[in-house]
C-alpha cells in the first residue's frame, strides 16, 4: 500500500462517495484513482471555498463528502468554514497536502505552511498528522466518523515527507 | 419591481423544488413571503448559494432552484464554470440583479457595467433568460437544466424581520425534507 493508495483505500473504507478537489502535485495519483472510481462523484473546482460550498450541498443531498486540496486552499476557505460549516454543523473530511513542511523546495509555500495548523486551531477544526501509510489508513476512517459525530470538518495534514 | 416582488412571482410557480436562498435580505424576504421545509436560508458564507445548489443538484434527483444576487455571483464567478461543466439537468440558477450590494446599503456592484447574462452565455450556458418587468417562470420549469435566469430588479429591501429559526433547525428540516421522498 503506497501513500496515495492508503488514502484512497481509507476513503473507500469510510464510504466517501462525493469528492471535490483542487490539485497539489502530491495529490496527483490520488486524484486519478478518485476520478476513475464510478462509485465516487468527483467535482474538480475552481477555488477551494467553492468546493466546500458544493460539498455542503452534497451532504444535504445525503452524500459522504471529502475535499482533496493543498493547504494553501485553507486560506481561500476560512469564511465558508466558519460561516457555513461551523454555523450549521456540517461534516466534511479534509485531505490536505501540507506544503511548506520539511523538504519544501518552493519558498512561497513556507508562510502558509506555518500558518496552517494555527488556522485549523482557530477554526476549532480537529486535525491529524499521520506519518506513514498505515497510520493514514487508520486515521482517515476515524476522522470521518469524528466529523459526522461533531458536525464539523476534520483535517488530515499530509506533509511532504508523508508522500 | 423590487427583489421581493420577483421572489413572490417565482415562488408562486414552484411546486416541490428545493430552494437555496442567498445571504441577508434575500433570505429574510423569502422567509416572510413564504416559509417552507424546501427552503434553505443561507445566513452567512456570501457567494456560496450557487455552489451549495450545485452540490445538492448533483447528489439527488429533485430539482434545485437557487436565489442568488449579482454581488454574490461576482464574488464566486468561478463556480459558473463548474456548473457549466458538471451540467446538472435539475438545476436553475436565478440571479436577482439589483446592480448593488443590497443588504449592506445598496453600494454599486460591477453588474452595472458587466452583463451577467452575457457572462453566463460566454461560459457556455445554453439556456439563459433575462426578465425585467414580467417573469414567466412556468416556461423555465419545463426546461432541462442547467438554466441561468437573470432577473433585473430595482434596488431596495423590504421591511421584514430577522429569521427566527436557528441554523441547525434550518439544516435539519431541510435534510428531513430531502430524505422524505428521495428518488435515489
Ligand atoms: C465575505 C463577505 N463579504 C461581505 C459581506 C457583507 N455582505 C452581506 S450581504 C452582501 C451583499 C450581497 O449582494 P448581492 O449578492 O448582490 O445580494 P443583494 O442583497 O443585492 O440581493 C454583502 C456585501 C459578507 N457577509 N461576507
Ligand atoms: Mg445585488
Amino acid at each position: 500500500m503506497d501513500s496515495s493508495e492508503a488514502v484512497y483505500n481509507a476513503l473507500k473504507e469510510a464510504e466517501i462517495d462525493f469528492i471535490v478537489s483542487l490539485p497539489c502535485i502530491n495529490l496527483g495519483k490520488l486524484l486519478e484513482m478518485v476520478e476513475c472510481d464510478p462509485e465516487i462523484i468527483h467535482v474538480p473546482v475552481t477555488r477551494e471555498e467553492e468546493g466546500f460550498g458544493i460539498a455542503a450541498g452534497a451532504y444535504f443531498g445525503g452524500k459522504n463528502t471529502a475535499i482533496l486540496m493543498q493547504n494553501s486552499g485553507l486560506g481561500n476557505s476560512v469564511n465558508v468554514l466558519a460561516s457555513l460549516y461551523e454555523l450549521y454543523k456540517i461534516p466534511i473530511l479534509m485531505i490536505i497536502s501540507h506544503r511548506g513542511t520539511q523538504g519544501e523546495p518552493i519558498i512561497a509555500q513556507i508562510p502558509m505552511g506555518k500558518a496552517t495548523p494555527d488556522i485549523l486551531k482557530v477554526l476549532k477544526i480537529p486535525y491529524f498528522n499521520p506519518k506513514t501509510s498505515e497510520e493514514a489508513f487508520k486515521t482517515i476512517k476515524k476522522a470521518w466518523d469524528m466529523a459526522k459525530t461533531n458536525g464539523s470538518g476534520v483535517a488530515i495534514l499530509l506533509e511532504i515527507s508523508y508522500w | 419591481m423590487e427583489r421581493i416582488e420577483a421572489m413572490k412571482i417565482i415562488t408562486e410557480s414552484l411546486n416541490d423544488e428545493l430552494l437555496i436562498c442567498n445571504i441577508g435580505f434575500p433570505s429574510r424576504e423569502l422567509y416572510s413571503v413564504k416559509d417552507s421545509n424546501t427552503h434553505f436560508y443561507m445566513l452567512g458564507s456570501m457567494g456560496m448559494a450557487s455552489s451549495i445548489g450545485l452540490g445538492l443538484a448533483l447528489s439527488q434527483n429533485r430539482r434545485v432552484v437557487v436565489f442568488d444576487g449579482d454581488g454574490s455571483i461576482l464574488m464566486n464567478m468561478g463556480t459558473l464554470a463548474t456548473i457549466y461543466n458538471q451540467n446538472p439537468e435539475n438545476f436553475i440558477l436565478v440571479v436577482f440583479d439589483n446592480e448593488c450590494y443590497g443588504s449592506t446599503g445598496s453600494q454599486c456592484t460591477y453588474a452595472k457595467t458587466v452583463d451577467l447574462g452575457k457572462v453566463a452565455k460566454a461560459i457556455g450556458f445554453e439556456k439563459t433568460f433575462c426578465f425585467r418587468d414580467t417573469i414567466e417562470f412556468e416556461q423555465i420549469l419545463k426546461l432541462k437544466g442547467p438554466v441561468f435566469v437573470h432577473v433585473k430588479v430595482d434596488p431596495g429591501n423590504a421591511d421584514v424581520p430577522i429569521i427566527d429559526l436557528s441554523p441547525e433547525d434550518i439544516k435539519n428540516r431541510f435534510i428531513h425534507e430531502i430524505n422524505k421522498n428521495r428518488s435515489f
